[in-house]
């Protein structure tokens, strides 16, 4: 991906001096016309376009911060009830995610979903230990999880 | 007309975060233990302290025509740094033995811990 964005930058540069003109409007036209480039030679090129991985990241961002806004919904939704109903508990989930960046990522997302807390990271990454606020169902809450997030952060590492 | 908007929305966006801190901090009041207290303080401060500079960004930015890069990194650090702080609070608080609230229903971490420790001990017996 990084030698992707380079080879955009240098087309950027060459589209500028090309037309010797040295001003922003230039060169986001020159970097237009190197997406088209890249775009067209993805083959040729290691892995994936890049854009796609941009999207995914853009899309990772979008579910940070809707999550972001439900988890608090859910949780001023608890404190300003008469009386507490909620019934707290820990619970397990397994991830397929290998690296630290991904586990990293993971329990950060969990963290600010709706009444879900990270506790604890096993030392080889497979295990997460969550607090949830509310455990009706650990399961469903594990599977859903791992719907959605693991799957937008798998969409970005690989 | 366009300071009518700029002014309700940032009006707007500045009361909801003074409102989401202060229900945050009746929820450190109210809730039983250091972990559901945890949820209220990670959550609710995070989204109000983010919409309260978003505000600030906004009236700078388009009623005094002033950009203030600060507030957009002072926005990312809050976003990044708030759940690992929770994170940290939270598994702190279950190393050194802080019960969890009596009402709990379920505790997956309790059995692994003790078998840790176990093996620590073992460890330092042979």
């Amino acid at each position: 991906m990084a030698s992707q964005i380079i080879l955009n930058l240098l087309i950027a540069f060459v589209w500028m001096f090309l037309k010797n003109t040295w001003n922003p409007a230039t060169f986001i036209v020159g970097y237009l016309i190197g997406l088209l480039f890249l775009f067209m030679l993805r083959r040729f090129l290691k892995g994936d376009f890049y854009m796609r991985k941009v999207g995914a990241i853009i899309n990772l961002v979008l579910l940070f911060l809707k999550e972001l806004v439900l988890s608090n919904i859910a949780v001023i939704h608890e404190i300003i009830r008469p009386r507490l109903r909620i019934r707290p508990g820990i619970f397990t989930l397994k991830t397929e995610l290998k690296s630290d960046w991904e586990v990293t990522m993971l329990a950060c997302l969990i963290t600010l979903t709706p009444g879900t807390l990270t506790l604890e990271v096993s030392p080889d990454n497979g295990t997460l230990y969550i607090h949830a606020m509310d455990i009706e169902d650990a399961e469903m809450l594990a599977k859903q999880i791992k719907g959605s997030f693991e799957k937008a952060i798998m969409e970005v590492s690989r | 007309m366009k300071e009518v908007i700029v002014e309700s929305l940032v009006g707007i966006l500045i009361l909801l975060g003074a409102l989401l801190s202060a229900l945050s901090s009746f929820g450190l009041i109210r809730l039983p233990d250091v972990y559901l207290r945890s949820h209220a303080a990670t959550k609710s401060t995070t989204l109000g302290i983010l919409s309260i500079l978003t505000g600030a960004f906004l009236y700078f930015m388009l009623l005094d025509g002033h950009t203030s890069a600060r507030l957009l990194l002072g926005i990312i650090f809050v976003f990044i740094t708030a759940p690992v702080a929770g994170h940290l609070i939270g598994r702190a608080a279950y190393r050194t033995g802080v019960p969890l609230w009596s009402q709990s229903v379920q505790d997956d971490l309790r059995a692994i811990i003790e078998q840790e420790a176990q093996s620590k001990e073992r460890g330092r017996n042979g």
